[in-house]
């Protein structure tokens, strides 16, 4: 039972920190601009600090360490592919989408195509997006609140999801900065604290390597989980190439991650923001694996089931046991409960923000019209979440990252880089990608399928589908070249040009 | 601008001979003013700087491709990757768990340097000239 006490008090120091931190940070909220971008003027190091907070998900806290121990190092590619996706996005979108002026993805597209039809595509595939990673993480959130505190599954997902409504509604996105920097320390802390303890215990039991091939666990030898090529569906090279496609390219593509863009002074803080998170999220991504790994000589009774998620919570009390595993596994529930925050209230107010200027603006006025849009934005994937089949964390994920890349990734690339882009192409593209890959996600929500080249391709949409979406806004766009914007070449001026040079940027 | 109230004067117009004014009223165009023109030169300025900036992404993606990309490849041609042990964990574990992110760390360090590079050149040109 004091296990259980524990749990619920770190939950609550959490809840608590983040709202006093939101609440803090309210002193600096004034204006619509600074409930939405911050006034964009974070600094570099705390907007890195920030994004890597918002960005760490519940799949990243808990989703990969569980899927490693269950499939083994094939899942290792999903952390590799996220931090990846960062060097993508720098290289190609980072400073230039900052340039833009643009507050959210729907208004790039409106000003870069100057067409209202876009922007209302645009905005629903944001929506879309954000509200399939939004509820993942609240079911995430069931599964670590039943592992530390014993509560039923729906009630993490509501306490995340009235904690995520109270932030966002008092702060929008300037508190909502503080807050979310603040969790990425605590979520490193909390994972590198309690591993320095598990390794010492491993290293006192005989460091035993968990890739040993004598030993089986769940019916596989230490080298078949080991290698890193062996998905279960039979095609592993397409698989791992897929949710590489998926990764790389829909990172980009994400909402929370692109609103986060625009709270950078300007093109060169864009870039320098970026780096310090590809940084920051190396840092991280080393320690689930060795949770993984430690898993499978500890809590082997976990692989395969749907508990694996929860491997992380349940090595402390396994290994240490005691006052001092339950205080780390307190810790690592604090930590796990700033994941399912920060990227709820991130992808909340990005989901909000498109509502708002999309669908409530016309009716309330500003502020109001945010506040309502998060409600609506918080509690439709809290609903659809206490539907939906139970699914691994990390592949609902997946799938939302795949359908970020087929839509959202050849819009981007295509309009910041290609001039021949018009908006009859970027329709066409958006509803062909968006479609791909929004009946490869409903197919995966309620089916369950096993084996075969059928399953490898609808598990993971993003190889096929990317190229299409891509081929489809090119052929139309060389199709209707009468459709071109007039303003092109003053808009790339804006897009690639330093901010020092005195240009008109229209 | 096109209307003014009406107890002000009507704006003055100079009437000049075309021949005296011609070489005045041409002033020296600058890189910045062509650009703002869109002008076929200012469309090169632009141009070149686009490029520039694109190739420097793609050779950097191209890197990415080669080392992260790759390595699936690698470890399906090469089992004996996994089978071998390094440091007490199989090769292609540390390779993929903890090799990755200082190479994706450095191509970003390295783009950013050489991007912002490219975006001084371009200023320097333009602010010359």
């Amino acid at each position: 039972m004091s296990s259980n006490a524990l749990g619920l008090a770190a939950v609550l120091l959490v809840t608590v920190a983040t709202l006093a931190i939101g609440t803090w940070g309210l002193r600096f909220s004034r204006t619509t601009s600074d409930f939405f971008v911050a006034s964009r003027s974070v600094h570099p190091g705390l907007n890195a600090s920030a994004i890597s907070g918002e960005y760490l998900s519940a799949a990243s806290f808990l989703g990969i360490a569980g899927l490693v121990l269950s499939f083994g190092a094939e899942m290792l590619w999903y952390p590799v592919g996220w931090t990846a996706g960062y060097l993508v996005l720098l290289v190609l979108v980072a400073a230039p989408l900052r340039r833009s002026g643009a507050y959210t993805l729907p208004d790039f597209a409106e000003a870069r195509l100057e067409s209202r039809t876009v922007r209302t595509l645009a905005s629903v595939m944001v929506v879309a997006i954000g509200w399939l990673y939004v509820m993942p993480q609240l079911q995430g959130a069931g599964v670590a609140l039943r592992t530390a505190t014993g509560l039923p599954g729906w009630a993490g997902g509501l306490v995340v999801a009235v904690v995520v409504l109270l932030n966002v509604l008092s702060g929008g996105m300037r508190s909502i900065t503080f807050v979310q920097a603040f969790q990425y320390w605590l979520k490193l802390t909390a994972l590198l604290l309690p591993l320095v303890f598990l390794v010492v215990v491993w290293l006192g039991d005989g460091g035993r390597s968990p890739a040993d091939p004598s030993l089986f666990v769940g019916g596989e030898s230490g080298t078949a989980w080991a290698d890193p090529v062996d998905f279960a569906g039979g095609h592993p090279l397409y698989s791992t190439y897929s949710l590489m496609v998926a990764t790389f390219l829909g990172t980009m593509g994400l909402p929370h991650v692109v609103v986060r863009f625009y709270t950078n002074p300007d093109g060169r803080a864009a870039r320098q923001t970026t780096v310090a998170v590809l940084g920051l999220l190396g840092l991280f991504y080393v320690l689930p694996p060795v949770y993984a790994a430690l898993g499978r000589l500890y809590a082997p009774d976990l692989v395969g089931t749907t508990g694996a998620d929860g491997v992380v919570l349940e090595l402390p009390s396994r290994m240490i046991g005691g006052t001092g595993g339950d205080l780390l596994t307190a810790l690592l529930t604090a930590g796990a409960f700033a994941a399912f925050l920060a990227t709820s209230s991130g992808l909340t107010v990005a989901v909000a923000g498109v509502i708002t200027q999309d669908v409530m603006s016309k009716r309330v006025e500003g502020v109001t019209a945010f506040r309502l849009s998060a409600v609506v934005a918080v509690v439709v994937p809290f609903l659809l979440a206490l539907v939906a089949r139970d699914v691994a964390v990390a592949t609902v994920v997946g799938l939302a990252f795949a359908m970020a890349a087929a839509t959202f990734c050849p819009l981007l690339l295509l309009g910041i880089w290609w001039r021949g882009l018009t908006d009859a192409g970027a329709i066409s593209g958006l509803f062909v990608g968006g479609a791909l890959t929004g009946g490869a996600v409903v197919d995966n929500l309620l089916v369950d399928r096993d084996g075969g080249w059928f399953a490898a391709l609808v598990s993971q949409p993003a190889a096929w589908a990317v190229p299409l979406a891509f081929a489809t806004m090119v052929a139309v766009s060389r199709l209707t070249p009468h459709r071109l914007p007039a303003h092109t070449s003053r808009f790339m001026v804006r897009l690639h040009t330093p901010e020092t040079v005195q240009l008109d940027r229209g | 601008m096109s209307h003014q109230g009406p107890d002000r004067a009507p704006a003055r117009v100079r009437v000049t001979s075309p021949w005296t004014e011609r070489p005045r009223l041409r002033p020296r165009a600058t890189a910045t003013s062509e650009i703002d023109a869109q002008s076929a030169v200012g469309e090169i300025y632009l141009r070149t700087l686009l490029r520039a900036q694109l190739r420097l992404a793609l050779s950097i993606l191209v890197v990415l491709v080669i080392t992260v990309g790759m390595l699936p490849l690698l470890f399906a041609l090469v089992p004996s990757l996994t089978s071998h042990h390094l440091l007490g964990m199989p090769v292609s574990w540390g390779m993929l768990a903890f090799g990755c992110y200082p190479v994706l760390l450095f191509l970003a360090w390295r783009y950013v340097r050489l991007a912002e590079r490219n975006e001084r050149a371009f200023a320097r040109v333009v602010e010359r000239s």
